[in-house]
């Protein structure tokens, strides 16, 4: 029985983890087609039939460049920099709930790595500690743009975390749990939360585009100000996990998003497929959908990037301290008096 | 197997603890002190204190240190701008250290597990809402002053920050 679990579960991660490598690829396909799209062009469409095999090419192209390595003492913190990025991007995809459960081979199969009771903790934890891979690599990069972006990069994670921490206490008032699987279960039918913490999630949106430093928070990557941002001196592969990382975290947000706001795996008539069609044929038209939130809501990160410009940096910080965080803490006090008054 | 794990674990943390003294760069002792803190966490994750234990990678190694990392990396300390403590400073900072030993000592060596109390009454005493009622009803009163303290802390750093502005 152990083995078994064991087995399960290593088999589990493994598809967890091609698939959000899978999807980080496309995405960097599908940025640039959005934004030929946006922009009136047709984007990559050399390689393979539309520019199908366009990410494979680009990771060749990534592998072959030359190694190149500035000049700096620290050539371990150099090279770890774009590891923790990468790592910590995998590393919350464990806790999410992919779907309820599949029936094979005459066992339930969870689809979910592992369900802590802190899931929602875990996630913040993962991403405080993704801070340091740019931190790291931008000051060991031994150069003052990378070091400045670096420190920009940081700040802003920071100032958001905050914001972002807030937004989900409200959530967490109102479902009374932490735990992902709880939080999914519980928006059965067309109950999701993002009509009951509609400024909740606002709040959590505006943050979760500052986190994975995306337009139009991509301080840290201002070309006019700080030439390429705290990957400056990377090249090759290196250079790629951190362009990689952000996609890959640009899934795990979006999927976030899908699973504490718009229901999850859940979908109208899942009890109507379940006594239909099976358990297996159910969920996994589940899965089917929290992955078309999930392309919806990449979709929504890419249509932000080529729509909206820049911000300056006071703008950037003024809008994380003095407005989201008092439109937080205020969403807090209302979602309060609300539950106590309902009960 | 947990025996196996607690020793590579307490040598992780000794050993980084170590070297956050001994390494000569701050950055690098400051990197040092993360990892000290992550091999803590896996400690409190062997008791089975999953809340203490991501709780105190959120506050330490996600907002502390990287505070702290920011500091250092922004002053730009060189080893010409060291100074040397006079040795006076040397024995008082060892001093005291020791008389907080002594007071950390005493303290664990007289205290009492609770935690017994909550296997007995067959309560889930690693979950969050078993958790927070304990720190309600039982420790309500260390647990405001806590927050109160925080609160102080806060409102002085702001003060001080204000403070600097107007001087100049």
């Amino acid at each position: 029985m152990e083995q078994s679990i064991i087995i399960e579960k290593s088999i589990f991660i493994v598809v967890i983890f091609a698939i959000t490598m899978l999807m980080a690829m496309y995405a960097t396909l599908a940025e640039r087609k959005v934004a030929a799209w946006l922009q009136d062009r047709i984007g990559p469409n050399r390689a393979g039939k539309g520019g199908i095999l366009q990410p494979l090419a680009d990771g060749l192209k990534l592998f072959a460049k030359e190694e190149f390595f500035p000049n700096t003492p620290n050539k371990f913190l150099f090279v770890a920099g774009p590891a923790i990025s990468m790592s910590t991007a995998l590393m919350t995809s464990a806790v999410i709930p992919w779907g309820d459960k599949l029936h094979l081979f005459g066992r339930d199969i969870i689809l979910q790595a592992t369900d802590i009771n802190v899931a929602m903790l875990y996630i913040f934890g993962v991403l405080s500690v993704g801070v340091y891979g740019i931190m790291i690599g931008g000051w060991a990069s031994n150069n003052k743009f990378s070091l400045m972006s670096a420190m920009r990069a940081s700040s802003q994670m920071i100032s958001y975390e905050v914001a972002m921490g807030l937004a989900i206490i409200a959530l967490i008032m109102m479902t009374g749990t932490l735990s992902l699987r709880e939080i999914s279960a519980q928006q059965a039918g067309m109950n999701w939360n993002v009509f009951y913490q509609p400024v909740g999630f606002l709040i959590f949106l505006v943050c979760s585009f500052a986190e994975t430093n995306r337009t139009p928070f991509d301080l840290a990557e201002c070309e006019a100000e700080l030439i390429g941002g705290y990957h400056t001196e990377y090249s090759s592969m290196k250079m790629g996990f951190y362009l990689f990382a952000e996609y890959a975290s640009m899934f795990i947000s979006s999927t976030i998003l899908a699973v504490l706001y718009f229901g999850g795996y859940n979908y109208p008539g899942i009890e109507w497929a379940t006594e239909n069609w099976g358990v297996n044929a159910a969920n996994i038209i589940g899965i089917g959908v929290l992955f078309a939130k999930i392309c919806f809501f990449i979709f929504f990160y890419m249509w932000v990037r080529w729509t909206i410009p820049r911000f300056r940096y006071d703008q950037l910080m003024r809008l994380g301290w003095q407005m989201l965080i008092p439109l937080a803490i205020a969403n807090i006090i209302i979602t309060g008096i609300v539950i106590l008054l309902t009960q | 197997m947990l025996t196996t794990l607690f020793y590579i674990l307490s040598a992780i943390t000794l050993a980084t603890a170590f070297l956050t003294i001994l390494s000569k760069n701050p950055i690098h002792s400051a990197i040092y002190l993360v990892l000290c803190f992550f091999s803590i966490a896996g400690h409190y994750l062997m008791f089975n204190a999953q809340f203490l234990a991501i709780v105190h990678i959120i506050v330490y190694s996600g907002a502390i240190m990287i505070l702290m990392l920011f500091t250092i990396m922004l002053m730009n300390l060189n080893k010409e701008d060291e100074q040397n403590k006079s040795a006076l400073t040397r024995i008082a900072a060892v001093l005291s250290f020791c008389l907080v030993a002594f007071v950390l000592l005493a303290t664990f060596v007289k205290a009492q597990p609770v935690i017994n109390e909550y296997k007995v009454s067959g309560q889930d005493y690693q979950s969050i809402k078993v958790l927070g009622q304990v720190l309600l009803n039982e420790y309500m009163v260390p647990f405001e002053f806590a927050s109160v303290l925080l609160l102080v802390s806060m409102i002085g750093a702001v003060l001080l920050s204000k403070k600097e502005h107007i001087n100049s």
